[in-house]
């Protein structure tokens, strides 16, 4: 079958140790049966890797960071759109996202398309909104308390572990008072207020990487189990599991918020055997690769909804397909990143 | 008595074991997937003592601790039916 030829843009082109997902969607966009795609990286640092994967990324630009502003980034985009036609841009930063949300329309009328939730949703699915979200949808979430200063939280439990939660990233397991307040102040120099602080469930970590349709229909779920855990909490190699509660949750999560786009749901699975949702991402994880290798190309679902197409759910995935991430060193010649650092582009 | 193992656990020729619904994997040793091969088949304990020790220089009764110990294990790892 002929592929279309699209040019798609990607951001979350860095491979740290918290991973952004812009490599594995990428390398699922490659594996497309229905589209041949041009890449076009889009980085905020110099040396996020995927800049300098020749055979992942067919060109890269450097773009403002989220804090410079929405407007700052749609310019950005302009001039990028005078030297590419890009067809669609996958954001995948949580920290970009409320931008791209906003700049949606104004995208279009660029003739660039993204597949992301509304800002209702957005807001809803928040840390700081889990608990009360988790109510009103009937799904089981930890205990929480939203805090925009330490005062916030008075009764710290002496023996017992919480959870300290960034709103973005960053989450620590802390035990007494005075480790709390170590973590709350990092967490909030780093990430601002507010602090999240929630009820620790002792478990085995779960994952689910979907799609939903903005109907309230789930289009797209793989459950994965995090077989390895850096100390940053990433899983670093996982399963995809067959346990049918898990899609049975993101089914519930999409029909209760109609969601659009991807999302990951993280949950813990209790001693007791109950699934605890302790997170919503609302973007690709960086462990969709597995779901496109599963049998669910997610990223090529993204692309078909951008373009206007209404894709089948999938029926059915692998389980017991495993990941097993590794760290690579790519040799990059002083001239690429000079370039780049010069002139915001390679 | 019977041990229910779950339906769908899967056991390869070299004694791996994956739970698909949990991801967790485990190794058997040749007679613990012998053990597990006749439990999965609907062999009851008292059965599978009785196989084993006709087979093996093995007494009953020392065998019957280390299946309970065999058994218990399978229940932690939540690789049978019963509760």
């Amino acid at each position: 079958m002929k592929r279309k030829k699209i040019t798609v843009a990607v951001t979350g082109l860095n491979a740290i140790d918290n991973p952004g997902s812009g490599v594995s969607v990428i390398r699922s966009l490659r594996e497309s049966e229905l589209f041949e795609c041009r890449i076009v990286g889009l980085a905020y640092e110099l040396l996020e890797p995927g800049i300098y994967m020749k055979e992942i990324v067919d060109c890269a630009y450097q773009v403002p960071y989220p804090s410079a502003g929405t407007e700052a980034l749609f310019q950005r985009i302009e001039q990028i759109c005078e030297e590419e036609k890009l067809d669609v841009i996958i954001p995948n930063f949580d920290a970009e996202l409320y931008s791209y949300i906003k700049l949606e329309r104004r995208l279009d009328n660029l003739g660039v398309k993204v597949v992301l939730p509304t800002v209702q949703q957005f807001e809803e699915r928040h840390k700081y909104n889990l608990s009360d979200f988790g109510k009103r949808s009937g799904i089981l979430v930890p205990e929480s308390v939203v805090c925009n200063s330490i005062g916030d939280f008075k009764d710290c439990p002496a023996d017992k572990p919480i959870v300290v939660k960034g709103k973005f990233y960053d989450a620590f397991v802390v035990t007494g008072r005075e480790q709390f307040e170590y973590h709350f102040s990092k967490i909030a120099t780093k990430w601002g207020v507010p602090v999240i602080v929630q009820q620790f469930v002792d478990g085995a970590e779960f994952n689910v990487a979907g799609l939903g349709d903005g109907n309230g229909n789930l289009l797209a779920a793989v459950p994965m189990s995090k077989r390895f855990i850096t100390d940053k909490g990433k899983a670093w190699a996982g399963v995809t599991v067959g346990d049918r509660r898990l899609v049975e949750l993101a089914e519930l999560f999409v029909k209760q918020t109609n969601w659009r786009g991807a999302f990951e749901l993280e949950l813990i699975k209790s001693k007791d055997g109950r699934f605890f949702l302790i997170e919503v991402n609302p973007r690709i994880p960086a462990w969709i690769y597995l779901t496109t290798a599963a049998g669910q190309n997610i990223p090529e679902a993204v692309v078909r909804m951008a373009l206007g197409e209404n894709p089948c759910a999938f029926e059915s995935y692998e389980v017991g397909k495993m990941f097993v991430r590794y760290s690579w060193d790519m040799i990059v010649e002083q001239d690429e990143f000079a370039k780049f650092s010069m002139e915001g582009r390679t | 008595m019977k041990i229910r193992i779950k339906s769908d656990i899967a056991l390869s020729k070299t004694g791996f074991v994956f739970n698909p619904q949990t991801g967790e994997s485990f190794s058997l040793n040749p007679m613990g997937s012998e053990i597990f091969c006749l439990l999965r088949d609907g062999f009851s304990t008292e059965e599978v003592v009785k196989i084993i020790t006709d087979r093996f220089d093995v007494s009953a009764h020392s065998f019957s601790t280390d299946l309970d110990d065999f058994v218990a294990m399978l229940r932690r790892y939540e690789l049978t039916d019963e509760a």
